[in-house]
C-alpha cells in the first residue's frame, strides 16, 4: 500500500446536541480514490467538511502528511475542494475564478495565464477565458470548479457530491472524466456520494457510511460482495436480505430449510442476517432446485428481467435474470453455497438501522 | 364608462393632494412678494439670497455632512451587523431581527427622548450627539437591506475563496463585499434619505448652535418663514 496521507484519529463531532460522527478512524492513502458513502446525514459531508477546515471536531486529531492540521484555517491547508453546487464566484469571468489561488498565492501574470489554459484544456474546455460563469451548463459549471481546484495543485482533492445536480447521461461521462483526470493528476481523491453506483464505478476504497459510524471499508468489489452488514448489503446495490439461523459451519437454515454455503465460524445454531444478490439466484422452468415457487411479478429492465418468485418456504425472492418466466408460472429455486454470504446480526441499536421486514429492497434510497 | 370617469377623478385628488403643497412650495420659491398669497411676478432673488445666507447654507451643510457620515458609518456597521445575525443560529437570528427592527418601528420621539436622556448622561450635546443618534437609527435600515442579498449568495463561495488560500479579509473584500454591494448601497442611500428626513430625532439630539434644515426651518416659523426656505 502506498504511504498515509491523511488520518482521521477518533474524531467526534456534534452539533447543536445532535451526534453527527462517532469515534471516526480513518487513513487515506496516496494516490488513493476514496469515496465516502452513505445516506443523507451520515456524516459523510461532515468528514470532507472538517478535512477541509471547516468544522473542527469536538475531540480526535487529524493528520496529514505527517502533521496535526486540527486547527490549521482551510487557506492553510494543502488541499481543495470542489463544493457541491460548484460555488463558482459569480461576480467573475472563467479565468479569473481559476486564477484566483494563484493570485493569492503572487504567481506571475504568465505563468498564471499558462496555468489556466492548461487546467481549461485538462477539463476539455478550451477557450472559456472569458465566459461568465452564469452562461455556463451545469457540466461547464462543473468542470470550472474543477479546474480552478486542480490549478493550485493540492495534494488532495476533495470532492462534495459532484456530479449531483447533472443529469444521468452527463454524470456518467463525468465519472470517466473524473477517473481519467485523477490518473494524470495523480494525486488523491476524495470523494462524498449517497449514490452506489457512483462509488463502485470510480473508486480504489469505498468507505460506506451511517449514522455518524463506519459500516465497512474495502475496494468495491469487497463492499459488493461481501457486505459486512446488513445496512451495508441494502445499501449497496439490490439484495434479498433474509432473516436466517446458522445451523453449524457451511450451513444455513432459511425459511426451514437448510442451504449449504461457504462461511464458518458462526457457531451452531446462531441467528444471522442473510444476503443473497438477485443475479444469484438460479430459476429453472421445469422446478428443478432447492425449492420452488410461483412468479408473481415480472418487469423488464433492459439488459435484464426483475422477477418476484413467492417460494414454498414462504421467502419471496428478488431474482435478476436474461430469460423469461411467464407470470404464474411455477420455477425451481437454487443458490450457488458461494453465493449466499453470511453477517453477524447487528449487535447493538446503532448499527440495526434496516427494516427487518424488507426482504427486496436496495438502490430505493432517494435523496 | 361612469366607474372609469370617477377612478380618473379619484386619481387625480390623490395627486393634487400628494404633490400640490410641494407645487406651491415651488411657485412661492419664484414669488417676487413676501406675501405667501400675492403673485408678485417671476424673480430668483430668493435664489440668491439663500446661497447668501449663511445660517441656512450652513445648517445645510449640517444636513448633508450629518446624512452621509452617518450613513456612512451605519453602512459599515449595518454590514457587519448583518454578517453577523445572517450567521446566527434560528433562534438568536429571529430575537436579532426583532431587536434590529424595533428602532424602526418605534416611534420617532421616544428613540429621540432616550437618546438625549443617554447623551446628557455622557457627551456634550453636539454635532457628536446628533451623528450618534443618526447612526443608531440608521443600521437597521442598511441591515434590513444587506440581509437579503445575503440570503440569495451562496455562501459556499466565501468558503470557496478561504478553500483557495485566501485569507478572511481577502474573501470578504473580493468575494463577499462586490456580491452584497448592491444591498450596501441601496441601504446607503436609505440611511442618507432618513438621516436628511430626521427632525425629531435631531431636534432632541442637538446642542445648541447646531442646526439641520429641518431644527432652522422649524425655528423659523416661529418667526415667519422668508421665502429663502421654500427655495
Amino acid at each position: 500500500m502506498a504511504k498515509e496521507l491523511i488520518r482521521f484519529e477518533n474524531i467526534s463531532k456534534s452539533f447543536e446536541g445532535t451526534t453527527v460522527l462517532k469515534d471516526l478512524n480513518l487513513s487515506i492513502h496516496e494516490n488513493e480514490f476514496v469515496t465516502l458513502l452513505g445516506p443523507s446525514g451520515c456524516g459523510k459531508t461532515t468528514t470532507l467538511r472538517l478535512l477541509g477546515g471547516f468544522e473542527t471536531p469536538d475531540t480526535g486529531r487529524i493528520i496529514f502528511d505527517g502533521e496535526d492540521i486540527t486547527a490549521l484555517p482551510p487557506n492553510k491547508r494543502q488541499l481543495n475542494t470542489v463544493f457541491q453546487k460548484y460555488a463558482l464566484f459569480t461576480h467573475m469571468s472563467v479565468a479569473d475564478n481559476i486564477a484566483f489561488g494563484l493570485k493569492i498565492k503572487g504567481a506571475d501574470k504568465s505563468l498564471i495565464r499558462d496555468k489556466i489554459a492548461y487546467s481549461l484544456k485538462l477539463v476539455g474546455l478550451e477557450g472559456f477565458e472569458n465566459r461568465s460563469p452564469a452562461s455556463l451548463s451545469g457540466g461547464q459549471q462543473q468542470r470550472i470548479a474543477i479546474a480552478r481546484a486542480i490549478v493550485n495543485e493540492p495534494k488532495v482533492l476533495l470532492l462534495d457530491e459532484p456530479l449531483g445536480a447533472l443529469d444521468l447521461k452527463l454524470r456518467q461521462g463525468m465519472q470517466y472524466e473524473l477517473i481519467r483526470l485523477k490518473e494524470e493528476l495523480g494525486i488523491t481523491f476524495v470523494y462524498v456520494t449517497h449514490d452506489q453506483e457512483e462509488a463502485l464505478t470510480m473508486s480504489d476504497t469505498v468507505v460506506v457510511m451511517n449514522q455518524g459510524i463506519i459500516q465497512q471499508i474495502g475496494t468495491p468489489e469487497d463492499i459488493y460482495n461481501e457486505p459486512q452488514n446488513a445496512f451495508v448489503a441494502d445499501f449497496i446495490g439490490e439484495s434479498n436480505l433474509l432473516d436466517g439461523i446458522m445451523v453449524r459451519d457451511c450451513l444455513v437454515n432459511l425459511g426451514g430449510l437448510d442451504f449449504p454455503c461457504v462461511d464458518t465460524g458462526f457457531g451452531e445454531n446462531t441467528p444471522v442476517d442473510v444476503v443473497i444478490r438477485p443475479e444469484d439466484v438460479e430459476l429453472d422452468a421445469s422446478g428443478i432446485g432447492q425449492t420452488s415457487g410461483t412468479v408473481t411479478s415480472i418487469v423488464f429492465k433492459g439488459v435484464h428481467w426483475e422477477i418476484l418468485v413467492e417460494s414454498k418456504i414462504g421467502i419471496n425472492f428478488l431474482v435478476q435474470t436474461t430469460e423469461h418466466y411467464p407470470l404464474g408460472s411455477s420455477v425451481g429455486i437454487s443458490v450457488d453455497p458461494y453465493n449466499i454470504q453470511i453477517m453477524h446480526k447487528p449487535s447493538s441499536e446503532d448499527e440495526r438501522v434496516f427494516d427487518q421486514d424488507e426482504t427486496v429492497s436496495g438502490e430505493n434510497y432517494e435523496p | 364608462m361612469i366607474s372609469k370617469t370617477l377612478g380618473k377623478i379619484y386619481i387625480a385628488l390623490i395627486m393634487i393632494f400628494l404633490y400640490a403643497p410641494i407645487g406651491v412650495l415651488i411657485v412661492l420659491s419664484f414669488n417676487d412678494s413676501r406675501s405667501r398669497v400675492v403673485w408678485g411676478g417671476f424673480t430668483l432673488d430668493w435664489y440668491t439670497s439663500l446661497l447668501n445666507n449663511s445660517t441656512i447654507m450652513k445648517a445645510l451643510g449640517t444636513t448633508f455632512g450629518l446624512a452621509l457620515s452617518s450613513a456612512l458609518i451605519a453602512s459599515v456597521l449595518g454590514v457587519l451587523g448583518a454578517i453577523g445575525i445572517y450567521s446566527m443560529r434560528q433562534k438568536g437570528y429571529k430575537l436579532m431581527l426583532f431587536a434590529t427592527n424595533i428602532p424602526m418601528i418605534n416611534a420617532d420621539i421616544v428613540t429621540g427622548i432616550a437618546l438625549l436622556l443617554w447623551f446628557v448622561r455622557f457627551l456634550p450635546l453636539g454635532f457628536t450627539s446628533v451623528l450618534l443618534a443618526h447612526v443608531t437609527f440608521n443600521i437597521p435600515y442598511v441591515i434590513l437591506c444587506v440581509l437579503p442579498k445575503l440570503k440569495d449568495m451562496d455562501i459556499y463561495q466565501y468558503e470557496a475563496a478561504l478553500d483557495l488560500g485566501a485569507k478572511e479579509s481577502y474573501a470578504f473584500i473580493h468575494i463577499l463585499l462586490p456580491q452584497i454591494l448592491p444591498g450596501v448601497l441601496s441601504g446607503f442611500l436609505m440611511a442618507v434619505t432618513m438621516s436628511m428626513d430626521d427632525f425629531v430625532i435631531t431636534y432632541f439630539t442637538k446642542g445648541a448652535g447646531v442646526n439641520t434644515l429641518s431644527t432652522l426651518i422649524y425655528g423659523q416659523i416661529r418667526k415667519g418663514i422668508k421665502p429663502e426656505i421654500y427655495v
